[in-house]
């Protein structure tokens, strides 16, 4: 402990010319990419790589809730397990939930609770899973912005996608989206997750101290970043559901009149099925 | 990416779908007189009543729907069916088409079985009845039973029941389907296995125009490389 207190005091985290260790200014975000619907037997799924992170999520449900006491008569739960691989750090992990991860499930559980609408499915749960793969600190926001295009490409009913990132203080100046090092060796660090529609705030944390200017300016960053993050998460779910409409271009010319809006499938026991028999 | 968002825009939850004056339907909320889609879908009007199609997502049982269901458990007067819904689905003994004597009910359906049955009620907490008393209902022996996203249901079944009855014709195959996305095919093994491939290509592109013409195409491809006009 003495000695990581003692490196933070030499360490420069912030070059001359105002950028940082890995050459980005104070308000950049590291490259992010999503991939909606990358796993066959779940209901939902996405995988994300921002910067040196390395993030599964997978969506199962609406199913039934196990073990039956948990499930609310009313409304669905929205159960979350955030887990990291033991090889996703440079010291090999304990496997299983400890205290870090157990609290991370929860407040992403709280999260998606918020926008989904659980009215609509009594007695069930949605079962939301984060693995991390590789972790290069901000993964709780990684997990989460994953988590929710997994959420949308499952089908689940909600009210927006969920948006995540974090901020904090590095050599005393506000950045955004600090990595590994600047993490351990930072002032602060200060994850949020929004509703980007509406700016809601669903998620906030705070490791180390701000000011109260400091931590304003921290959420600015965050919430500008957020909604960069939202366009990519949008993005990511029209190209996993575009390769059928690009089919369409291709087939044959646009003509409404072989298919017409599918809302009404045709009145049940007569027409759900075939001629029965020939 | 253009064009095809004129053609059928996919909307992603939260995105606005609709001002005021225009009612929410299926898949999307109301916030402030503004419509929003609440599931990933494709946007639809009609007669000011605003509805996003689901494109993924579970079968949540409504009354009056057509399922293939499975055994999973018996009672001494019920059977537990699984409809391949978050919902476990009790048939009772009253609502079979046989009289079953109390404590009787495994001489009728075993665990396993499959069955053609009808969703009698669901109530606010989501409790689902089934009924079999209907013509159509029966324990389905033979055949294979597929399963396919429970969304792309009413493409399988086409315009009045005009896909299905396209595969059915050409194959030769009697198939039934549910709305719970099982979809039961019963004829020679040949016949099975190009319906099946058929019912494949409609849940890849159930979003393509003349798929009707598609699947034509791809049955009599597959008929002829298999050799020989099929039984039909």
């Amino acid at each position: 402990m003495e000695d990581i207190e003692h490196i933070e005091k030499g360490m420069k985290l912030i070059g001359p010319d105002g950028r940082r260790l890995d050459g980005r200014k104070s308000d950049e975000l590291r490259p992010v990419r999503i991939e909606a619907g990358v796993l066959r037997r779940a209901d939902g799924s996405a995988y994300m790589e921002w910067g040196g992170n390395k993030v599964l999520a997978a969506v199962y449900g609406p199913r039934e809730a196990h073990p039956r006491h948990l499930q609310d008569p009313a409304r669905a739960l929205v159960q979350c397990r955030y887990n990291m691989a033991p090889f996703s750090v440079s010291d090999r992990k304990r496997p299983g939930p400890d205290r870090r991860s157990v609290e991370i499930s929860k407040v992403i559980s709280e999260a998606f609770s918020s926008v989904v609408f659980k009215e609509q499915f009594p007695r069930t749960s949605v079962d939301i899973f984060i693995e991390v793969l590789q972790a290069d600190a901000g993964t709780r926001c990684a997990g989460l912005t994953a988590a929710s295009v997994a959420l949308a490409d499952a089908g689940v009913p909600m009210r927006d996608l969920l948006a995540s990132c974090a901020s904090g203080k590095i050599d005393g100046v506000v950045c955004l989206d600090l990595n590994k090092e600047e993490d351990n060796f930072g002032d602060a660090d200060c994850p949020m997750a929004i509703v980007p529609r509406t700016g809601e705030i669903v998620l906030l944390q705070m490791d180390g101290h701000l000011t109260y200017d400091e931590f304003q300016k921290a959420m600015e960053l965050s919430i500008g970043a957020a909604h960069r993050l939202y366009e990519i998460q949008r993005d990511a779910l029209r190209r996993r559901y575009s390769v059928t409409l690009e089919d369409i271009l291709k087939e044959s010319p646009p003509d409404s009149g072989a298919i017409g809006p599918e809302s009404e499938p045709a009145p049940p026991s007569e027409d759900d099925f075939g001629p029965e028999g020939m | 990416m253009q064009t095809s968002g004129s053609l059928r825009p996919i909307v992603i939850p939260g995105e606005a779908v609709g001002g005021p004056g225009l009612k929410p339907g299926p898949g999307t909320y109301s916030e402030d007189g503004k419509l929003f889609a609440a599931q990933l879908g494709i946007r639809n009007e009609q007669d000011g009543l605003v509805s996003v199609i689901p494109l993924s997502g579970r079968y949540i049982p409504k009354r009056g729907d057509a399922l293939i269901g499975e055994v999973v458990d018996l009672g001494p007067s019920h059977w537990l069916v699984d409809i391949n819904s978050p919902y476990p689905a009790p048939l009772h003994a009253t609502e079979s088409p046989w009289r079953v004597e109390f404590g009787d009910t495994a001489r009728y359906l075993k665990v396993g079985d499959v069955i053609m049955c009808h969703v009698l009620s669901v109530d606010e907490i989501k409790r689902v009845q089934l009924t079999m008393q209907d013509r159509e209902a029966r324990r389905l022996s033979g055949g294979i039973v597929m399963e396919v996203s429970p969304t792309k249901v009413p493409r399988v079944i086409g315009k009045e029941g005009s896909m299905i009855s396209l595969i059915s014709e050409m194959t030769g195959c009697r198939i039934y389907v549910g709305q719970n996305g099982r979809i039961w095919l019963d004829g020679d093994d040949r016949d099975t296995a190009i319906a099946a491939m058929a019912i494949r290509l409609i849940e890849d592109r159930a979003q393509a125009v003349g798929l009707t013409e598609t699947v034509r195409d791809l049955i009599e491809r597959a008929k002829r490389e298999t050799g020989g006009p099929g039984p039909s």
